[in-house]
């Protein structure tokens, strides 16, 4: 195979995994590195290196969007973002540190993480007791009701939200993904931020995470320009075509389907790295 | 939240899709550049790792990977560009928080841009 028809299917892959991430809602990027290991014999490094960049992209692109529908909160996003870059420092430098295979195990579990989490049934509590931390720090907002109404809510359990963040921020720079599971888990379980926040947030919190990562990953040479170029592109392309599609009525076949697909990607992960393939 | 907190999140929106856009159009020029000169080459081997050269690691290298003509060069600053976008974006609340004088949210947002800054530039 040439390099062109390589680029050119790194495209179309990257394309899909982006338009499959936005329209299941469990982003893109998550994908990327399994596909590129699994499927291209992409050495580990290569492909966080082109994961982390797509997600600096989808993020940043959807972010115009998310505005206009009013939910984030960035306060909230700013205060955990201290705990995400953090983390996101730590797990860059682990990736240089821990052999191969380890990556490898953890991103297999994460994998299989996301899966189960977006399959989950939700329960949403929307609670605006008084939390003295979270009232200090502002962390708190309305919810806009589509009546026109709005739902008033106060974060909760502060420390809890911001020690689960550093551990998203660890995973993030560890993978090279936005870890978008793990942020909506602190925000609306440990928080009991309303889930709209949480997604919305989440998404603004995963390029300015993503970004304090980079600066290690250039570095240590994981950016390989020729291999991002079709990889960063085609999942911006699909993430950009999947979030202006409205098929809401097929969105739950499409999820369950998404999953079952990481399901055996995160499987085949920890598989392959601890027979050591 | 506040107008002001929305009309902020709104310049934000508006900041990071022309940058996304900008390094997007950047990766795609040196790409197609890229493209024309090696396409025909057989795929790059990506199966063990080897540290990218400094020249594809730095917007210094980059750049004068651009003065020597490297396509690669010019994929490497749009990408150069696209990190930055979010680092503008927590430079843009600053602004933002001194403007509506949240002097808890002015500190909060700049230990952010402390960590980003330390990670591009001075973390070895």
């Amino acid at each position: 195979m040439n390099e062109l028809w390589f680029s050119l299917i790194l495209f179309v892959s990257s394309l899909a995994a982006g338009l499959l991430g936005a329209l299941s809602g469990l982003g893109g990027g998550v994908v990327i590195v399994p596909v590129l290991t699994i499927l291209f014999h992409v050495d580990i490094h290569y492909a966080i290196g082109a994961s982390l960049v797509s997600v600096i992209a989808t993020s940043s692109g959807a972010a115009a969007a998310y505005v206009r529908e009013g939910f984030s909160n960035i306060r909230i996003g700013m205060f955990l973002e201290i705990a995400t870059t953090l983390g996101a420092l730590v797990g860059a430098w682990l990736t240089t540190k821990v052999p191969t295979q380890a990556i490898g195990i953890v991103f297999g579990v994460v994998l299989l993480y996301s899966a189960y989490a977006s399959l989950k049934a939700k329960h949403e509590v929307i609670t605006d007791k008084a939390d003295a931390l979270a009232l200090r720090l502002k962390l708190k907002g309305t919810l806009p009701l589509g009546d026109g109404s709005v739902q008033p809510y106060v974060g909760q359990r502060v420390p809890a939200g911001f020690g689960l963040m550093s551990m998203a921020g660890v995973l993030s720079g560890l993978l090279g993904i936005g870890s978008g599971a793990v942020k909506v888990i602190a925000m609306d379980q440990a928080m009991l931020l309303p889930f709209k926040v949480s997604t919305t947030t989440s998404n603004f919190m995963i390029g300015v995470t993503a970004a304090a990562s980079a600066g290690l990953y250039l570095r240590s040479g994981y950016l390989a320009p020729a291999l991002v170029m079709p990889v960063m592109l085609g999942v911006l392309a699909g993430s950009l075509i999947g979030s202006g599609l409205l098929v809401r009525a097929r969105v739950r076949t499409l999820k369950i389907v998404f999953s079952l697909l990481i399901i055996a990607m995160g499987v085949e992960m920890i598989v392959s790295n601890t027979i050591g393939r | 939240m506040s107008w002001t907190d929305k009309r902020i999140e709104t310049w934000v929106g508006v900041m990071l899709r022309t940058g996304v856009m900008l390094a997007a159009a950047i990766v795609l020029t040196g790409g197609v550049l890229y493209l024309a000169q090696h396409g025909g080459q057989p795929r790059t081997d990506y199966r063990v790792f080897h540290p990218e050269p400094w020249r594809f690691a730095s917007l210094k290298g980059a750049v004068t990977g651009i003065a020597t003509g490297d396509p690669r060069s010019i994929i490497m600053f749009g990408l150069l560009v696209l990190i930055a976008t979010p680092v503008a974006r927590v430079g843009m609340c600053i602004a933002g928080f001194l403007f509506e004088r949240d002097r808890m949210y002015v500190a909060v947002s700049s230990i952010v841009l402390a960590v980003l800054l330390y990670s591009l530039f001075l973390h070895k």
